[in-house]
């Protein structure tokens, strides 16, 4: 301990865009993402997996797969040890299908091999004999009573929300029917893993790309009837998430191939695998009637939902429960009558990603808004702040709106500013800039531009009564600050935000975070923009913990009382003055703190849809404009202007680049992207026929960040993630709208649609 | 699986032996040489994560069979710049934030390091044409332009 102190200069504290510590590896290609793993010994997996949506299997013949030479283990259903099916929320789906296939790319069995191309030709080798079914591919056939395709029904999901007057009819009445189709997350690092079994087959370790290590860990012990002490998992680099990695896809399979050949063996997907891998988001039917004041207040709500969660639960249920109780929108509306439906079919599954539910409601919501506007004489901005939302407000659900919820700031921050100062097809002419690129666009003349909006309200978190929490551990040593989580870093950058917050609280420089793995408690889920939050709550916890040991240690060294020592900015410092830096306090020795932070407890929905069933909301607002070709149905997205509720930007580079990579998925979802299936047979499971945006489609994004810190959040931080992805895409249907006159309520816009 | 050849990569002789002969570069490069770096996202060249320079032309690596790239000169991402010593493109994708999941990346740093051969001082038009054959899914791609753009402005004041 000195009396002279020189105050640490700490870079890289909250509110600054620190840089991710992984971001040179990364650009060195030294990252080991979970597909770069390999181990002595290793072999290779592959996955059989059903051509049929729905089929009966006969027979399985593996025979001649073990006639490959090279082939060292062969397994279906049969050799599933433990629990034979597994799901995040309901246990539906089976590891491998036994008797019924449900989708076509259902696992039916898995081989280990020397090679990729032995794997190959030893699935080519099985014979099963099927039994075709005809698929129920219909949602509405589901609703209305079909054969049911699993023993659970084909219901996954019915919940209603009945609020207020359920006879009010407004002066003026909107209605319409919206469609949105199934986008694919689209990750690019497609799912790997490399499993390796422990000795005599007592336990296995594997490396995964995931969103939640724990739920997975509890899923696999089950699957493999081994105690949860014997799994452990360690988080392999993340090539992207977007929700596609919240269930089980080859993680049990991997494990159970590991264990049978008693080598290490690596799974990795192709492209088209990958779209048959993972579940995706809903496609959706929803129909609106809004009931409003001739002056444009929203008064009711009515709306039928029905979301197509195909063959197996996944978390069907709660992106309905998402999806319906986000209906009105960022709006003040004090009745509702709101049916919704999650149904079982034939079809890919559906589950999680960015938006959850909430980008099929908004869709409605927001093109129900234009409508209402039109009708009630009304832009499109002034009926949006006419109804907009405020702390207080309720929700159809009858939860009051606790957060900060600047939903006027946010479209009025939005509407001030800049439009695109080009004109179409930009000041120098090029074609590039047309609808459609070079080539295959008419002249200028033909073009019309649009502009639109879409105003969304997201949850964060959990909701419906889970206990969600996340744990962290500080460690502060000479100075330096280790940080242990098993928070899945899935590119989002919790691995950049950790340390800041240790550095801020502890007023260190030197911060780092360990390995994620599964030999600390449960993080929860990378998904529902939680993170921030709920592991941002943990480490700060942590942190604090440790600075607390920090000051009693102080304390008693001077032979003062706790409260009498201030720490700022890493320096403590005692009434009569005397200072010491946390580097000089923790030299050689350790100060260690777990903490876990959970949320307030959430509500379960009634039988009429009332509960407190959130935890927190956050909002923004988007406007789009567009270049519309009306010849030929092409759309090209010039800017997209956004303002959104952040709380407060703890790593304002973060942000922005959440803020642009969400909206080039709304912007996708709006105007490219679809999973398109015939009778249950998906027909583009590729990156040439599934269209993703590219540089040269992306908009110009001019983005405000509105920051009011949430009392509620331990950071003040909001999360940021999913809100880009939501508003961002009925903003440019919206557009497309105004450029063409056309009432399109269906996405993807298709080329037809505009044209025809 | 008896295939014998040898490549040239990053400046080196690398022999392959045992290989099938149907195994594209990207897979020999990976699974053989060790060379991690280039990334299989699609396997149709669509992508453009498996992006390396073959004989100075960017190339999806994917789409390339291994053997038949015997006799030209093959530069990865390992080939630019040692670990650590990042290139002032590596560097600038890093400072503008244009690093997410980062599976995209080295592709990126690939076809930005041509672009920039080519053109010194591209246009934000030139650029996104010149890098729309790499799909990024996490950035939405605007700090990957102010990224290049960075690059393109500290080499024209270097250069002055």
């Amino acid at each position: 301990m000195t009396d002279v102190t020189v105050r640490p200069v700490v870079d890289g504290r909250l509110g600054t865009s620190a840089l991710r510590p992984d971001g040179l590896a990364k650009t060195q290609g030294t990252f080991a993402f979970s597909g770069d793993l390999s181990a002595d010994g290793m072999l290779w997996g592959a996955t059989l997996r059903s051509p049929h949506p729905f089929a009966r299997i006969r027979s399985i013949d593996l025979s001649g797969a073990w006639q490959i030479a090279g082939v060292a283990a062969v397994v279906t259903a049969d050799d599933v040890p433990g629990k034979p099916t597994y799901g995040l929320i309901s246990a539906d789906q089976p590891v491998f299908a036994r008797d019924v296939v449900r989708y076509a790319g259902e696992p039916v069995a898995a081989v280990a091999g020397d090679h990729p191309e032995t794997c190959r030709r030893a699935l080519a080798a099985i014979r099963v004999d099927y039994e075709v079914l005809t698929p129920l591919v219909d949602p509405e056939l589901a609703i209305a009573g079909a054969e049911p395709i699993h023993p659970d029904g084909n219901i996954l999901r019915h919940q209603r929300i009945v609020r207020g007057d359920q006879d009010l009819v407004g002066e003026v009445v909107v209605e319409g029917t919206y469609e949105i189709g199934m986008q694919d997350q689209a990750f690019l690092g497609l799912e790997a893993a490399l499993a390796i079994p422990d000795p005599g087959g007592a336990g296995v370790e594997l490396f995964v790309a995931t969103q939640w290590l724990h739920e997975d860990l509890g899923q696999i012990a089950a699957c493999l009837d081994l105690p949860a002490d014997r799994v452990r998992l360690t988080l392999g680099g993340v090539g992207g998430a977007f929700g596609a990695r919240e269930d089980i896809s080859l993680q049990v399979h991997t494990c159970l191939l590991a264990l049978r050949t008693g080598r290490p063996v690596r799974i990795a997907y192709s492209r088209e695998e990958s779209f048959y891998g993972h579940v995706h988001r809903h496609p959706a039917r929803i129909w609106m009637r809004h009931h409003a004041t001739r002056d444009g207040r929203l008064q009711r709500v009515e709306a039928r939902f029905v979301l197509d969660g195909g063959a197996y639960a996944s978390t069907s249920s709660a992106v309905l429960v998402n999806a319906i109780t986000h209906a009105q929108g960022p709006y003040v509306c004090d009745s509702a009558t709101v049916e919704g439906f999650a149904t079982r079919t034939n079809n890919l599954p559906c589950g999680a990603m960015r938006g959850f539910g909430v980008v099929q409601a908004c869709f409605a919501h927001e093109g129900q808004m234009d409508r209402l506007a039109e009708a009630c004489g009304l832009d499109p901005v002034e009926i949006r702040l006419r109804n907009a939302m405020r702390t207080g407000d309720r929700l159809i659900t009858g939860q009051v709106i606790a957060d900060v919820a600047p939903v006027a700031e946010c479209i009025r921050a939005t509407a001030a500013l800049p439009l695109p100062d080009e004109p179409v097809g930009g000041r120098d002419g090029d074609p590039l800039r047309l609808p459609g690129g070079a080539g295959l666009t008419a002249d200028v003349g033909h073009i019309r531009r649009g502009i639109g909006w879409g105003v969304s309200i997201k949850n964060l978190m959990y909701s419906e009564g889970f206990d969600d929490f996340s744990t962290a551990r500080c460690r502060l040593a000479d100075g330096s600050v280790t940080l242990k989580f098993a928070t899945a870093e899935v590119g989002q950058g919790f691995v950049t935000l950790a340390p800041q917050i240790a550095r801020t609280v502890l007023g260190v420089e030197r911060a780092v975070c360990e390995p994620i793995d599964t030999t600390i408690g449960s993080a929860g889920s990378t998904s529902a923009s939680r993170q921030t939050w709920m592991s941002g709550g943990a480490v700060l916890g942590a942190c604090r913990a440790v600075a607390e040991q920090v000051v009693a240690h102080a304390a008693q060294s001077w032979g003062v009382s706790t409260a009498e020592v201030e720490l700022v900015d890493g320096v403590l410092t005692s009434p009569d003055g005397r200072q010491a830096t946390v580097g000089e306090l923790s030299a050689g020795r350790v100060f260690e703190a777990t903490f876990e932070h959970h949320h307030p407890p959430t509500e379960d929905l009634d039988e009429d849809g009332q509960g407190n069933c959130h935890t927190a909301f956050a909002f923004v607002a988007h406007r789009a404009v567009v270049d519309v070709d009306v010849e030929l149905g092409l759309v090209k997205v010039v800017q997209i202007a956004t303002a959104q509720d952040v709380g407060r930007a703890l790593n304002p580079l973060s942000v922005r680049g959440q803020i642009e990579g969400g909206i080039a998925q709304g912007v996708g979802l709006a105007v490219m992207e679809e999973i398109v299936q015939t009778d249950g047979r998906v027909r583009n499971a590729s990156f040439t026929d599934y269209l993703l945006p590219t540089m040269l489609d992306m908009p110009e994004v001019v983005a405000e960040l509105i920051e009011i810190p949430e009392p509620r959040s331990p950071l003040g931080a909001k999360g940021v993630g999913e809100p880009p992805c939501i508003s961002s895409t009925p903003a440019v249907l919206a557009a497309i709208r105004d450029a063409t006159g056309k009432d399109l309520r269906r996405v993807p816009v298709r080329p037809f649609d505009i044209a025809l | 699986m008896s295939e014998q050849y040898t490549l040239r990569v990053n400046g080196a002789d690398r022999p392959v032996q045992d290989a099938w002969v149907g195994e594209s570069l990207l897979y020999v490069l990976r699974e053989r040489l060790g060379l991690l770096a280039a990334k299989g996202a699609c396997e149709q060249g669509e992508c453009g994560s498996c992006s390396v320079l073959v004989d100075g032309e960017v190339v999806c690596s994917c789409l390339v069979l291994a053997a038949s790239a015997v006799g030209q000169e093959i530069t990865t991402v390992e080939g630019l710049a040692e670990p650590g010593a990042p290139t002032d493109v590596q560097q600038a994708y890093v400072d503008a934030g244009a690093v997410q999941c980062g599976f995209c990346t080295p592709g990126l740093i690939m076809a930005t390091h041509a672009l920039l051969e080519r053109t010194a001082a591209p246009s934000e038009l030139e650029i996104r044409e010149a890098l729309s054959g790499n799909v990024c899914r996490c950035t939405g791609y605007g700090r990957i332009i102010e990224a290049v753009q960075q690059v393109a402005a500290r080499r024209g004041e270097a250069g002055r």
